[in-house]
């Protein structure tokens, strides 16, 4: 990472450097379009899915609603099967706990599978700095921990690489020259993780949901390394955020349905694997420990606010990213956390802190669309906008143009003379009718295309004149639209009252 | 029953000729379209970037400038997706204007919808022997449901030769003032979407908002191909026009 990646650069300086990497951006464009056109494909095939997605929603928003008492049923489940759990208020507490278990255990390796939870409280770091080895075990995540970099996509990772970049940093590994050939890397791969698999003493999980009525983790991963991390070792740490969950297993088949088909496209991962407790004899394998740490880190704050309660109901799919044209033009790292694309900018000022991301959105839309639980994300970002301006985050510049805007906007008298100066003041700037300048507020503009010139007379200045030459030879109209039109205005005072 | 014009802010300071062809259409079905000045611009600037006590007292003055109006039709799906879907919002303490708001949205139409949908036109009996590529508009079509209406006029011009954009779906990169706060990531969304629209070999591009058409056709202009943007309503008319 150079210092424009790094979290103290501004979100436009590391969209620039992004900008400006063609590598990355085909990378990105790449792969982003093959999730997005497999998620149509899979939910075209699917059938229904507005209907799947509805379900899927109003799963979430009950169960955010309610998350008090789902939590203490999934708690009371985990225990009555064996399990600890753990309550982490941040990612302080988070790091206490998960050391406290690790030093207990005499750790000297940690093998995890993919959560992104735990980038957010840093864990590997920790773990270093104890002297632990922790090892990735998600393909994608093993990748960029070779590279020392944090993932650029919630679902892949290691999006922003490609076969020659990973068969580089494989061969350093290996000490000697690989081919940038995919069987042979992920054959180089799972040779690598399987003896980290076999010497360490802690697994570690994310989380996908907990299952409330069960007290079940569910686990989706393709590469089985999941499964192998919870079976394995001898004690498990599962780190969970405190919304991932839902009620029941009838719940599980809903979110089963959305989640593979929404993230990558596939009816279902190769692995769903639902745990219930650490091993229990007659079981051969499995942990004889199993800590699941919830942890709240900033969460609970969005609880009763009726415009960001709803990012709670978030399933970490990652289609919002796939669909964002913004995300696909400057990857992941632009984003400055953990999460990036829509949900990340949303996330990232309430969970952490920023105030520029909500402006890098032209608010089209597609990530709402995209959703599969329908969270209202391009609203958030205009909410986000909002609290910025609230808290006077804004340049002085563009709140004084928005109270002339609020002037102009109200009074039409003041909008026609305004026009009428702009007319006078663009005259040397016209060449070719359009306008080129690129100083001022015309220099974004201008400089990737030209702009247009306010017209000789403004629509309202010639109404006149062309309302006078419709009505001349005004066409009777119809019987039949006369009649159509005025059965739509019944019909509107009928549903009005 | 009066059927007023909502020009936006857009298209009358910059794009009159838009507002000229939906008024001469809409008259070729007796439609005798009233201009209420009150009108100025929808707020959406101002909303979208977070002020909306800005916000507010524009849309207040389009509230009481369409009060009578029992149709209102606007050459802009992101104009009318603001009132369809963020007014509500924007009034949700104020019972008077919410009242407003709502009335307001259940008389409003983009120019498409309303061909479609209130004059149950699907044929206008244009002509226009042109190959041509449609944009939609992402407010338009996402907010506002506008998703077949442009489709089904322009596959009952004659002589009309449809070629579909490439992820035709995806933003071009305007956002309003996206376009001028972020201005190299928004270049570079446009630059992406007018490389798709010259991929058609297209000669015309057509679209439902100025906004996104004067972002594509100024990308075009500065890289030295300028094929025609217009608008659905000038297409239309034009293929009117030429065809009596």
């Amino acid at each position: 990472m150079n210092a424009t990646t790094s979290a103290t650069a501004t979100v436009n300086e590391r969209a620039q450097t992004a900008l400006n990497d063609n590598f990355l951006r085909n990378a990105v464009k790449f792969t982003t379009e093959k999730l997005r056109t497999g998620k149509l494909t899979a939910s075209e095939e699917l059938g229904n899915w507005e209907e799947w997605r509805e379900q899927g929603r109003q799963i979430r928003l009950h169960t955010i609603a309610h998350l008090d008492y789902y939590l203490a049923l999934f708690v009371q489940n985990v225990r009555r099967q064996g399990g600890h759990v753990h309550f982490a208020a941040d990612a302080k507490e988070a790091i206490a706990i998960t050391m406290n278990i690790a030093k207990e255990k005499q750790t000297r390796s940690v093998v995890k599978s993919k959560s992104m939870l735990s980038e957010e409280v840093h864990i590997n770091q920790v773990f270093a700095e104890h002297g632990i080895e922790v090892v990735e075990t998600d393909l994608g995540e093993y990748i960029i921990q070779l590279a020392g970099e944090t993932p650029s996509h919630i679902i892949i990772p290691a999006i922003h690489k490609n076969k020659a970049q990973v068969a580089e940093l494989f061969s350093e590994v290996a000490g000697e020259r690989l081919p940038a050939d995919t069987a042979v890397l992920a054959g180089f791969a799972r040779s690598k993780l399987r003896e980290k698999f076999l010497q360490a003493e802690i697994g570690m999980t994310g989380c996908n949901f907990a299952i409330a009525e069960t007290g079940s983790i569910a686990l989706f991963s393709n590469e089985g390394n999941a499964r192998m991390v919870s079976t394995v070792p001898k004690t498990q740490i599962t780190f969970m955020g405190m919304e991932r969950i839902i009620p029941s297993l009838e719940d599980l088949e809903v979110m089963a349905s959305l989640l593979p088909r929404s993230a990558t496209g596939q009816k279902l991962t190769v692995y769903m694997s639902l745990i219930n407790g650490p091993r229990r004899s007659p079981d051969s394998d499995g942990p004889e420990e199993l800590h699941v740490v919830i942890i709240d880190n900033g969460r609970s704050r969005q609880l009763g606010d009726p415009e960001f309660q709803e990012v709670l109901n978030c399933i970490r799919c990652g289609a919002c990213l796939n669909v964002c044209p913004v995300y696909r033009h400057i990857g992941g790292h632009a984003y400055g956390w953990v999460y990036s694309g829509p949900i990340g900018a949303v996330l990232t000022p309430l969970l952490h802190e920023d105030k520029e991301l909500a402006n890098a959105s032209s608010l089209c839309g597609a990530c709402y669309e995209a959703c599969p639980v329908k969270i209202p994300l391009h609203n958030m970002l205009v909410y986000q906008r909002r609290r910025n301006v609230e808290k006077a985050l804004t340049k002085k510049a563009e709140q004084l143009g928005m109270k002339a805007f609020q002037f102009i906007s109200s009074d039409h008298r003041l909008y026609r003379r305004i026009v009428k100066a702009g007319r006078l003041g663009q005259k040397p700037l016209v060449k070719g009718g359009v306008i080129k300048a690129k100083f001022g507020p015309l220099k974004g503009w201008n400089s990737y295309r030209h702009a247009p010139k306010l017209a000789e007379s403004t629509f309202r200045e010639t109404w006149k004149a062309l309302e006078h030459e419709l009505q001349q030879d005004l066409p009777k109209m119809s019987p039949e639209l006369q009649e159509r039109m005025s059965n739509i205005l019944k019909e509107r005072g009928r549903t009005d009252g | 029953m009066k059927v007023s014009m909502f020009i936006t802010c857009l298209s009358d300071a910059f794009y009159p000729k838009v507002g000229e062809a939906m008024a001469r259409l809409l008259a070729k079905y007796g439609i005798k379209l009233e201009f209420p000045e009150l009108q100025v611009c929808c707020g959406q600037p101002a909303f979208n970037s977070g002020y909306w006590d800005a916000a507010r007292e524009g849309a207040k003055t389009i509230l009481q400038a369409f009060r009578d109006s029992d149709f209102v039709v606007a050459p802009s799906g992101s104009c009318i997706g603001m009132v369809h879907h963020h007014y509500p919002t924007l009034f949700q303490d104020d019972p008077k204007h919410l009242a407003m708001a709502r009335e307001l949205i259940a008389k409003s139409y983009e120019f498409s919808q309303f061909l479609i949908h209130v004059l149950g036109v699907t044929d206008v009996g244009a002509t226009f022997p042109h190959r041509v590529t449609y944009h939609p508009s992402c407010h338009g079509s996402r907010l506002l449901g506008v998703k077949d209406e442009p489709h089904m006029l322009l596959s009952h011009v004659r002589g009309l030769e449809f070629v579909p954009l490439p992820f035709a779906q995806d933003c071009c990169g305007f956002g309003g003032t996206f376009a001028v706060k972020v201005p190299d990531i928004s270049g570079a969304m446009v630059t992406e979407k007018a490389e798709h629209v010259l991929e058609t070999e297209a000669e015309v591009l057509v679209g439902l908002d100025m906004g996104c058409l004067t972002n594509i056709s100024g990308r075009l202009h500065a890289a030295g191909k300028p094929i025609r943007v217009m608008h659905l309503a000038e297409l239309l008319y034009e293929g009117v026009k030429g065809g009596r």
